[in-house]
């Protein structure tokens, strides 16, 4: 019998041995361990945990059939709110949203609602099992913009409610920053992504790769030209930012997004792919948020020491606390209330050392958090050979420039309402990063939903 | 998958392909550029669009066997495919948005350095199209080297072949051609050169001193093409640019090319140079005169 107070512990890989590797981190449940964590959720008649879930999942009902033994039958329960399960038990913030509100969680630690969901997902995914379709076609077209965790939940819905599906996909895989962006590590991409983006397929969704929109063909070609009746972009957040900085474009400079996409979508980790990584032995990581951590933790797999530059304290990095966790028992080192001034290259380029100075906090600016402010006279030098600058993205104008009446707001994000996705422009409706600026995998796959709600509103007005 | 509808030997190490890729094709203007990536390991190549085709739904890319990844490309034959084939990608040249009265009125000058004449060939067509002749110098290494030669007299105004050893055309490099013809008296607007960087850095040195306005455009290394890596940004005067996005073509005289030559250098180890030295021999991109191989 479980310990009330406690989750089951979750079997990992030993941090000496993972830090080597690119295999999973988190091991997961067995049935027995799951079924176990089961008996702790209390089935509450009001549930917090659905509330904190941006695509609300009926939790309770999940864990029920779980502690029942009745695997299958909780992957449906799952499958009527979520299509991508087994990545959301992975790469969900949970202690902020369903665990986060678990009763279970004031006097001990909450129910492992993301490790079960995720066990859940796994059953279904080795054993097969299909998700439920729509009984007919409508026949109606919608076009998705990325298939990314927006798009891939948007299309999925529709899908289920019976509209003809095409996602288009700029890049050659599938499933944007599930590929990109998040390592394998955190996130297996032939066992888990690749096989949940077949069962959205399975739901009848088609899919084009290599399809720029903006570029290769723009929405209003879709509409006009392709017969589309409405359209969903979620294409995602776009530029990497810099900081700006003396010897940024120094050779060994890299965008956590092109350090990652090398490693994770051209698997440049793996000798047996073409694309190559200049990984670096001495890597500073500049920022404190989830891919700033993935960035430091490939680097670290890929051979390298690993440090975290972040200018405030440890509270406020915004990374999961599951992530830093995992990154500091890997070997990353934390140089908190650190910022970059400089970066020192040779002749060549190639970067000799960083310029850093100490911070320290002040009064609390506009997000709430303490503002860091530096001290004067504190600079050094750290001897780093490789830098990776992880400070956001700013939105891609590829979209916004070439449609017609679609409007964007001060930081050139799409505007569209929370509620259903629509934009400024007739059928045409957004989610995801494209509209809120970089977030997380699950408040993406959240718009995506509202955004299928809104599309199948908007197309049911249009025929009465 | 995207048909290889013509495979063709051009040159030493140098081949152009006809590919079947319609959204491209029905797209694509003059200066932009496809991404392509041979099979499931294989690296995204960027590669500059020599002519497109919008009927036939073809885009015809020119390839120059420089590393791993573009001497197993050359190796495909027609018929064959491209796992990946994606674009058009960047901005179109900026005079195809010009108005064409003001345009007419322009004397318009194109160098180009080696396989860089795969890149001007489309915008000196889309110019003659439209009944404007501009003068075009294509220089190489020597005569052997020189591509598109047929179809780039068929729509150029006046042409100049330069080769560096004086096997055919002009004897010396591009920038000695240029310096001949505004020395001969002739007067250009506007200048773009295409080519090795090396090439367009001296082109720009020179086109700022004689004061013509003049446009590159820069090839260097990208991941993903779409602006989400960053890796192509480029220092455009006092703004940070990324090449895939805000380019390929840019203001020549604010591009800082020691820099973007330094970036380019980043994946070629001792041992990949050695590598490349190798293979290429003095075969190397040509037509500039400054660069001796790939050193």
């Amino acid at each position: 019998m479980a310990d009330m107070l406690k989750k089951v512990p979750v079997r990992e890989q030993d941090p000496k041995v993972r830090a080597t590797n690119f295999d999973e981190v988190c091991l997961g449940y067995n049935l027995e361990e799951a079924m176990d964590e089961a008996t702790r959720c209390l089935n509450c008649k009001n549930a917090k945990c659905v509330q904190g879930c941006p695509v609300s999942i009926d939790i309770p009902a999940f864990i029920h059939e779980v502690k029942e033994g009745n695997i299958e039958e909780a992957y449906k329960v799952i499958g009527k709110s979520s299509a991508l399960p087994a990545i959301c038990g992975r790469v969900c913030p949970q202690e902020s949203q369903c665990e986060g509100k678990c009763i279970r969680g004031i006097k001990g630690e909450p129910v492992s609602i993301g490790k079960l969901e995720r066990f859940v997902a796994d059953y279904a995914l080795e054993n097969d099992i299909k998700p439920v379709g729509a009984e007919k076609k409508n026949g109606h077209k919608v076009a998705v913009i990325g298939s990314g965790p927006s798009g891939l939940t948007c299309a999925g819905d529709l899908a289920k409610m019976g509209y003809d599906v095409t996602v288009f996909e700029a890049l050659h895989e599938l499933g944007g920053v599930l590929v990109y962006g998040i390592p394998e590590f955190r996130l297996p991409k032939q066992k888990v992504v690749a096989k949940e983006i077949e069962k959205v397929k399975e739901l009848g969704v088609k899919f084009e790769t290599n399809v720029v929109i903006g570029k290769s063909t723009t929405i209003d070609q879709l509409m006009e030209d392709e017969g589309f009746e409405a359209v969903f972009i979620g294409s995602g957040a776009g530029l990497p930012m810099f900081m700006g900085i003396p010897g940024e474009n120094a050779n060994e400079v890299f965008s956590a997004n092109e350090y990652l996409t090398r490693s994770n979508l051209m698997k440049a980790f793996d000798d047996s792919y073409d694309t190559p990584i200049a990984a670096g032995k001495k890597v500073a990581v500049v920022g404190g948020g989830n891919v700033a951590m993935d960035a430091a933790r490939t680097a670290l797999r890929l051979g390298a020491d690993v440090h975290i530059v972040y200018r405030r304290s440890e509270a406020e990095l915004p990374a999961r606390v599951e992530e830093v966790h995992h990154a500091k028992e890997e070997g990353v080192v934390f140089n908190l209330l650190t910022n970059p001034k400089k970066i020192n290259v040779d002749e060549n380029g190639n970067i000799t050392s960083m310029t850093v100075v100490k911070m320290e906090l002040g009064e609390p600016d506009a997000s709430g958090r303490r503002r860091p402010i530096e001290i004067p006279g504190s600079e050094y030098d750290i001897e780093v050979d490789t830098v990776i600058m992880s400070l956001g993205t700013s939105p891609n104008p590829l979209i916004s420039s070439t449609t017609k009446g679609l409007e964007t707001n001060r930081r050139k994000c799409i505007v569209a309402d929370e509620e259903n996705g629509q934009t400024s422009k007739e059928g045409v409706f957004a989610g995801g990063d494209a509209v809120t600026g970089a977030a997380t995998v699950i408040l993406a796959m959240g718009a995506g939903k509202a955004g299928a709600k809104g599309i199948d509103e908007y197309l049911r007005s249009k025929e009465n | 998958m995207y048909k290889i509808l013509k495979a063709k030997k051009l040159a030493d190490k140098i081949f152009l392909m006809e590919v079947h890729a319609p959204r491209v094709a029905s797209h694509c203007q003059p200066g932009q550029f496809v991404i392509v990536k041979m099979d499931e390991k294989g690296e995204r190549i960027p590669l500059t669009i020599c002519d497109y085709d919008r009927e036939a739904g073809t885009i015809t890319i020119v390839v120059q066997e420089v590393g791993a990844s573009t001497t197993k490309m050359g190796a495909l034959k027609e018929g064959d495919y491209f796992r990946d084939f994606t674009g058009p990608l960047g901005c179109a040249s900026e005079f195809v948005s010009e108005d064409l009265e003001t345009l007419k009125n322009k004397k318009m000058l194109f160098v180009a350095g080696g396989v860089g004449a795969a890149p001007v060939y489309p915008q000196v067509k889309w110019l003659h199209e439209r009944g404007i002749d501009a003068d075009v110098i294509v220089g190489a290494k020597t005569k052997d080297m020189l591509i598109l030669e047929d179809e780039m007299k068929a729509v150029a105004g006046n042409y100049y072949p330069c080769t560096d050893d004086g096997t055919y055309g002009h004897a010396g490099m591009v920038t000695t051609m240029v310096e001949e013809l505004v020395n001969e008296g002739k007067k250009y607007d506007v200048c773009v050169a295409i080519g090795p960087m090396i090439m367009m850095k001296f082109v720009c040195l020179l086109t700022k001193k004689l004061e013509i306005p003049t446009i590159v455009s820069m090839n260097p290394i990208m991941v993903d093409g779409t602006g989400m890596c960053g890796a192509c940004r480029l220092q455009v005067g006092d703004e940070i640019k990324f090449a895939c996005v805000d380019g390929p073509e840019f203001d020549g005289h604010l591009v800082d090319f020691d820099q973007a030559m330094k970036r380019s250098q980043m994946y070629k180890t001792q041992e990949g140079r050695a590598m490349l030295k190798l293979q290429e021999g003095d075969t190397h991109h040509g037509g500039c005169g400054h660069c001796g191989g790939d050193e």
